[in-house]
């Protein structure tokens, strides 16, 4: 996985010299000795949340050519070059922990590493961009604001900039559902619908349960992950139900209540079978993402080999005329 | 990025698209149709070029193409804002509303390239080289607002052009396929290259407000050429394709492109988005 001679010196998973230097919140940079669990660990999820960024842009950049005003088409070709520059810096943080992008890119076509099953769900109407840009951009932002405080200095920088780029993009998803809900009624029917579909799949974004979550505690005590993901989940909600209101659409959760006890919005149970479902690859359009981005891949494999032949050609003729 | 898009309209042109008004001379429903030509070539291009975001070879392509499609898109707002004030219609309106035989663009920028990455950049760069020289010389428009968006575009063109420009050097000098399929993408380009370059009465009569795109011929083809000889690949020697995109007469690519991009402001008339 990582050809780094410094692995041999590579510290135990719970090396007290490591846990201290976590412990005492610093940030661990690429040429210092780590961990093994703790570099595979951020591999998988570095490599994950860039091939998620990547993927995540079929479903909007399918809107591209059909977006209803020119200013809502340049808008949205700039949030999906956004999320295809989101991949570039995540990428280029995990080649700082001694993997490739292109091995990376083999796995993630190979169904060997995951993306976010979010975006296996289909985008039918113009509504389900501002949706996208609302919820899934949102539980997006809650979720990656505290990686910006994460203990691989790399991660924790590329966070900086994306978050401020999501935020961008949960307004700009906020104000289509915003001018929709307040256009005609069947505009306003159509930003209900997409918030109905996208309502719990958002919820699911944060994984599951704490008590179902084997990977967490770890991520926790090495400070990768500095929440739990049902704290991560309710403060979602807590943000989101008040803009629902100031929206003028409501969610699609009957138990939705406040609770004056706890200052937090309760909301209903999570039907988990159907994440699991949609993880394990039977989500509605998991195989077609998939094979966009192997068609893709594979269309630009003649492209990809003349430009390392003519730049080897190129090295070689400039170190020809040096010498 | 994405802000910077949202504005471009008003940045650029800003208070100068009130009316059409620029230059004594010149009647103002003319002024628009030579702006709405040169509006519709980059709208037209920047909707092709926005097929390949989510679709190209390479991560940091779908970063460049994207930006050149985002690029084409505000020339396109502005020209389009601008040819629109003669007649009080929107871009929107000009953009959503007509048929294909109301677009004014030449065939270059309607042509489907069906994922083939050698012909989107042999059109970039044969469009770009055309677009940098119209610019260039667009800029000193007697016109105010059409010298205005001409000096901020130029800018943009250039690098277009200077990307197709490393592509095409790329993909004619790198492996014997990719020599192959780069001839391939310039022989099927370059028929289309001939109506860039043609002249009519409108472009007369507008004077020093327009370009006539007569003159750009020599120096945008003596560019092409020059990276098509340095790319180790042969100027094509073919028949020029009949044209008439100026006069609304358009190859059948033009009207399923369109039926795609209006689809929503057509089935819901008069409402915002």
């Amino acid at each position: 996985m990582h050809g780094n001679d410094a692995t041999l010196d590579e510290p135990a998973d719970d090396d007290p010299a490591f846990l201290a230097l976590i412990d005492d919140d610093g940030r661990v940079e690429p040429r210092d000795a780590m961990p093994q669990g703790y570099r595979q660990s951020l591999v998988r999820q570095i490599a994950q949340h860039a091939h998620s960024e990547i993927i995540g842009m079929q479903p909007e950049g399918s809107w591209i050519g059909r977006a209803p005003s020119l200013r809502r088409k340049a808008i949205l070709m700039a949030k999906v070059q956004d999320e295809a520059g989101h991949g570039l810096y995540l990428y280029a943080a995990a080649e700082t922990l001694g993997v490739d992008r292109v091995d990376l890119l083999d796995r993630l076509h190979a169904g060997k590493q995951k993306y976010s099953s979010i975006f296996n769900y289909p985008t039918p109407t113009w509504a389900d961009i501002g949706a996208i840009g609302w919820l899934v951009d949102g539980a997006a932002i809650t979720n990656q604001v505290p990686l910006t405080r994460c203990s691989f200095g790399p991660y924790a920088r590329a966070m900086v900039r994306i978050c401020k780029e999501e935020s961008f993009h949960q307004r700009q998803g906020f104000e289509i559902l915003h001018t929709l809900s307040h256009g005609t009624t069947e505009q306003h029917e159509m930003a209900q619908q997409a918030v109905d579909r996208w309502w719990w799949p958002s919820l699911m974004m944060f994984g599951p349960a704490d008590d179902e979550s084997p990977n967490s505690a770890r991520s926790m005590r090495w400070g990768i992950k500095r929440f739990s993901n049902d704290e991560l989940r309710q403060r979602f909600v807590d943000m989101t139900v008040p803009q629902a209101r100031a929206l003028g659409l409501t969610l699609p959760d009957p138990d939705l209540a406040y609770d004056e006890a706890t200052g937090h919005w309760h909301f209903g149970e999570i039907d988990f079978s159907e994440l699991f479902d949609v993880i394990n690859g039977n989500g509605p359009l998991n195989a077609e993402r998939m094979a966009h981005r192997r068609g893709a891949h594979e269309r630009g494999a003649w492209v990809r080999a003349a430009a390392d032949a003519y730049a080897a050609k190129h090295a070689s003729r400039s170190a020809g005329t040096a010498a | 990025m994405s802000a910077a898009a949202g504005d471009a309209v008003g940045e650029v042109v800003g208070s100068a698209v009130g009316a059409l008004s620029g230059d004594a001379a010149a009647q103002p429903d003319e002024v628009a149709a030579y702006a709405l030509r040169l509006g519709d070539d980059a709208l037209v291009l920047a909707q092709r070029m926005g097929e390949w975001i989510a679709a190209a070879p390479e991560l940091e392509e779908d970063v460049a193409l994207a930006n050149i499609a985002l690029d084409l898109l505000g020339q396109a707002r502005t020209l389009l804002t601008y040819a629109g004030t003669a007649d009080g219609r929107t871009e929107d309106e000009l953009a959503y509303l007509r048929d294909a035989e109301g677009f004014r663009n030449v065939h270059l920028v309607e042509r489907p390239d069906d994922g083939d990455f050698a012909y989107c950049v042999a059109r970039l760069l044969g469009f770009s080289a055309y677009q940098v020289e119209l610019y260039a010389r667009l800029a000193s428009s007697t016109d105010h607002t059409l010298a205005a968006i001409s000096a901020k575009a130029v800018k943009e063109v250039a690098y277009h052009r200077d990307h197709a420009t490393q592509w095409v050097l790329r993909l004619g000098d790198g492996t014997e396929e990719s020599r192959i399929r780069m001839q391939a993408g310039l022989d099927a380009v370059w028929p289309y290259l001939a109506e860039l370059f043609e002249t009519d009465e409108l472009v007369a009569r507008l004077g020093d407000v327009a370009v006539d795109p007569a003159g750009l011929h020599e120096p945008a083809l003596a560019y092409v050429r020059g990276v098509v000889h340095q790319a180790t690949l042969s100027v094509p020697e073919v028949a020029v394709a009949p044209g008439g995109g100026r006069r609304g007469e358009h190859t059948d690519a033009l009207a399923p492109l369109l039926a795609e991009m209006q689809a929503l402001p057509r089935a819901m008339p008069g409402v915002r988005w």
